[in-house]
């Protein structure tokens, strides 16, 4: 007989096992999908570590994409340590970079020092805009946040496509003929490429650093501020919270556009960091929101974590994105980012409940005499 | 007569709203058992990949092949939301995190992504597909001849099956206690239901119709596979039943809104109506968000129809 028990002490040893337990069953559970489909899984997993972590400016290149898994990972932990459910980093970071690169092509003269911290701002504000709709529906409406907020992807989708494909938009390319007949964004000047650091031939990019500092601020904005203080207790009892006084509403819009200006500093970093334009087809085929949920979750919503994860998971999307073929069907890195969250989920179960497994009594072990004997 | 404007988006309207009516009847049953189901996009798309494979695979008479794939579709997605009912019924996971991380996992550039592109299945026809039957000849009636009576095989399946959960939840035994074990399993358990079989079952109904749904879309609507091809109607269908008020003939209502929202973009296009596509694209989305404020206020907020349980593990030893 196996019975689950709450357990009364977190057990520190789990927060770090369960996490690496669900790399390792995800890869396993996902080796059988490619065993299935008669390919080969280790060599499939060679190449995968090889494209990703450890060949030539593979480094550099996961770091690239690791950057707005970081910010839309702490997009979610944020949002998700209050039970506020946003899952609409995917449109917030397009906001985010609908942001950046009109304010990088409007600031297109000025100097790094100038277009750098605006698109910076610009992304965080268009992010946390798009962010607050949802919040805003929430706190005065009541209305189911994960709904509004991802409908809101869809719409975001949408309007990005339009700038570049069906409009003369001020971000659409429209001086030479080719891109009259094959419509893309305007590129943004030289000054508009946000810097790297050089660390030992790997490149780390401002945002990615960026990301960093994000992390720590929201570390301590839970940890040690009173905003933090009164989230996380709506997080564990929202009835609870307005007993106390909390202002609950206020609250949600706060915490959603929190939220949303970390997703849009993702969208900033990622034309600052690495397209310089703004570019529909490519933004919305990344899904660094949805990848976002899954970061933060095997970060078990802590921010120093969420660092880690990113970085594992930008390395695997970067080296699924350079081995798509025949060899390396698409699908297969959300498959594994799926099987990665389910595994974290029933780790979790270990987190919190203790199981035990009772032997049966066997039937020589007989009740105490007295109540056999007849009355 | 049935050329105007208004029967023409009608038709289109049931049409459209029919693999919405599917998701959103599937999400519905899992929800009055409990069980919150936020992996309705992923198994509607694991629907549509598999659906579309039998389709290509399984030979034989049209209507033979055509029944195999919505029969696949409905097993593939069923076995898909058995994931969700584990981790959330027996392991007690959130239900929320269980549900994205399926559509993760299933959705495009998840599986379904992975299995279309496997097996090969993109950029071609569809053998076979379902087309328009003219039930008892009256195809040609005015207005209600081509709303009603020029639809296929799966809309008049789903008018059925509309009929059959309306029996079910509120005629029969095991309805009864369904509702109980999403109100109260406390009491349902007490009863003598087994509170985590109906939970499965159910969720797994859920995701069976779901498949459904999402094999409409790859066998009617387009008729080919592209990835990510229900491109959000399962969250709508999630939308619709709160717009339902968790009941059936609701949510056929809302189904055909939406489908109506949907037909919309394509039938004003054709008309000449010169808007940006994108706005006509993004109204079933925006429509979503002001159906659910309109449903979120006034008389609507005191969550009619609401199973109590919703989202809420039983433990039986923690009541």
């Amino acid at each position: 007989m196996i019975r689950i028990e709450r357990r009364l002490t977190d057990a520190g040893w789990l927060l770090v096992a369960v996490p690496v337990g669900s790399l390792v069953g995800a890869v396993i559970l996902s080796s059988v999908i490619l065993l299935a489909t008669g390919h080969d899984p280790l060599g499939t997993w060679q190449r995968l570590l090889d494209r990703g972590f450890l060949s030539e400016g593979a480094m550099s290149a996961t770091l690239v994409q690791a950057t707005p898994l970081l910010l839309t990972g702490l997009a979610a932990t944020a949002a998700f340590r209050m039970q506020t459910w946003n899952i609409g980093a995917e449109g917030q970071l397009y906001l985010g970079a609908v942001g950046a690169s009109g304010v990088g092509i409007a600031l297109g003269s000025q100097p790094a020092i100038v277009v750098i911290p605006a698109m910076v701002l610009a992304g965080l504000l268009f992010g946390a805009a798009w962010a607050a709709i949802p919040g805003a529906l929430r706190a005065v409406f009541r209305t189911n946040e994960i709904i509004t907020s991802l409908m809101l992807n869809y719409v975001a989708g949408l309007l990005i496509t339009y700038l570049i494909f069906d409009s003369h938009s001020y971000w659409r390319e429209l001086s030479t003929f080719t891109s009259r007949v094959f419509p893309q964004g305007k590129y943004l000047s030289p000054a508009a490429a946000w810097p790297s650091l050089q660390i030992a031939g790997i490149a780390i990019p401002f945002g990615f650093l960026l990301g960093m500092v994000a992390a720590a601020s929201l570390w301590l904005l839970y940890r040690s501020t009173r905003f933090g203080f009164e989230a996380r207790v709506i997080g564990d009892s929202r009835a609870a919270a307005h007993y106390a006084g909390i202002r609950t509403r206020r609250m949600i819009v706060a915490v959603m556009a929190l939220s949303g200006a970390f997703a849009g500093l993702g969208g900033a970093a990622e034309i600052g960091d690495f397209r310089h334009v703004l570019d529909p087809r490519g933004l919305q085929q990344a899904s660094f929101g949805y990848g976002g949920i899954v970061v933060a979750a095997l970060a078990r919503l802590n921010p120093f974590a969420v660092i880690l994860v990113a970085l594992l998971l930008g390395g695997l999307s970067n080296g699924g994105f350079s081995l798509q073929g025949a060899d390396f069907p698409a699908g297969l890195v959300g498959t594994l980012q799926g099987l990665i969250l389910f595994c974290a989920l029933a780790g979790e179960l270990l987190v919190r409940y203790r199981i035990r497994v009772q032997r049966p009594r066997s039937s020589s072990v007989r009740p105490p005499e007295v109540a056999a004997r007849p009355a | 007569m049935n050329n105007t404007l208004v029967v023409v988006i009608a038709a289109s309207a049931v049409f459209y709203g029919t693999p919405l009516l599917f998701a959103s009847l599937g999400e519905l049953l899992a929800e009055r058992s409990g069980v919150l189901n936020l992996g309705v996009e992923g198994m509607m798309l694991v629907g549509a990949v598999s659906g579309f494979w039998a389709v290509q695979t399984v030979g034989g008479p049209g209507w033979l092949s055509l029944l195999t794939a919505v029969a696949v579709a409905a097993l593939a997605a069923a076995a898909t939301s058995l994931i969700h009912a584990f981790l959330t019924v027996t392991l007690r996971a959130s239900q929320i995190v269980s549900g994205l991380a399926l559509t993760i996992f299933a959705g495009a550039s998840g599986l379904s992504s992975y299995i279309g592109h496997v097996a090969n299945l993109g950029g071609k026809p569809a053998h076979h597909e379902f087309d328009a039957i003219d039930l008892f000849g009256l195809k040609d009636a005015p207005v209600i001849g081509p709303i009603l009576f020029h639809q296929n095989a799966l809309t008049y399946a789903s008018w059925v099956l509309v009929g059959l959960a309306l029996l079910y939840l509120y005629r029969t035994r095991p309805g009864l206690h369904l509702r109980a074990v999403g109100e109260s399993p406390a009491t349902a358990d007490a009863m003598g239901v087994n509170v985590t079989a109906y939970r499965y079952i159910h969720t797994m109904v859920g995701g069976a119709l779901a498949g459904v749904g999402g094999a409409f879309f790859s066998l009617a609507i387009t008729p080919f596979w592209l990835d990510g091809m229900t491109s959000g109607a399962g969250w709508i269908a999630i939308a619709l039943v709160i717009f339902a008020f968790w009941r059936p003939e609701l949510a056929l209502v809302g189904a055909y809104l939406f489908g109506a929202f949907s037909s919309l973009a394509f039938t004003l296009q054709t008309r000449q109506v010169h808007l940006p596509p994108e706005v006509f694209s993004s109204l079933p989305y925006l429509m979503t968000i002001v159906v659910l404020v309109l449903v979120s206020t006034g008389w609507g907020r005191r969550r009619l129809g609401a199973p109590a349980a919703l989202g809420v593990p039983y433990i039986r030893e923690e009541r």
